[in-house]
């Protein structure tokens, strides 16, 4: 062919990137709030059942109260409510964050990225208190 | 103007939008997502200042119908919010219709759900 575009090289191509390549793939702190935003989010979604059972447990009876003390006074289950307030507190700072991006607040580069590392500075203070008090420190 | 070129079938007067729906959940999920943060505050505070309730401290929180009917609204408001993201969470990684309109089905029926029982455990305090 005596096209101009024959000789030269293909044009790179920049695809989605496939589940396989994720932990390769380095994100700047913002991509991270953003991702991690999803996975707290999904995560609460598929938590739903337990929180409401253990809201139920803890308002029907004084019995039932009990039964959610016995309950959550297993390592395994005080490990899983750990991970369920480092969900929601990061997924409560991020969208507060986001909030204030809807506001037109902080969109440029470099304030993106000093918010994204407070997201961080606010929620994982937050989740390691929640983890001591879980864990019976205080 | 001169009357530009038009799909078949509608007038060159008639713009071609959605139905807003994408607009309106985009919103809903702010708001919500606003109404849960203001939740979560209050109910913290009142915990805090609350000290150590035990069960007693606990259920006569919820006895009140205000606060009864303020949980259930912050929890509609949650049903709602999720309902939000998990269509988002399915419209991007769940491409075959059929399967995702079937996600999206359950979803629906387990917030319905999740909305009936909460009516239940807020009303037996």
């Amino acid at each position: 062919m005596n096209s101009p575009f024959a000789a030269s090289k293909p044009r790179p191509e920049f695809r989605n990137i496939h589940v396989s390549q994720i932990l390769k793939y380095k994100l700047p702190p913002p991509g991270m709030v953003s991702i991690m935003h999803r996975v707290s989010g999904a995560l609460l979604f598929l938590t739903l059942p337990l929180v409401l059972w253990l809201f139920d447990l803890s308002l029907t009876s004084e019995i039932s109260y009990s039964r959610l003390a016995d309950f959550s006074s297993h390592w395994l289950v005080k490990l899983v409510l750990v991970g369920l307030a480092w969900a929601f507190l990061h997924h409560l700072v991020a969208g507060v964050r986001y909030l204030m991006l809807d506001l037109h607040i902080g969109v440029e580069k470099a304030a993106a990225r000093t918010s994204a590392l407070g997201v961080y500075a606010i929620s994982l203070p937050l989740a390691l208190l929640a983890a001591l008090k879980i864990f019976g420190v205080f | 103007m001169a009357a530009s070129p038009s799909p078949a079938g509608i007038g060159s007067k008639r713009l071609v939008v959605g139905a807003h729906y994408g607009v309106g959940n985009f919103l809903l999920q702010r708001l919500t997502a606003v109404a849960l943060t203001a939740f979560t505050l209050f109910l913290a505070l009142r915990l805090v200042l609350g000290g150590q309730l035990g069960y007693d401290g606990w259920a006569a929180l919820f006895v009140p119908l205000w606060m009864k009917i303020v949980t259930l609204v912050a929890l509609l408001a949650l049903f709602y919010h999720a309902w939000i993201g998990v269509r988002d969470i399915w419209m991007d990684y769940v491409k075959p219709t059929g399967i995702r309109l079937a996600l999206q089905m359950l979803t629906v029926l387990w917030l319905v759900f999740c909305a009936v029982w909460s009516v239940q455990i807020l009303w037996r305090v």
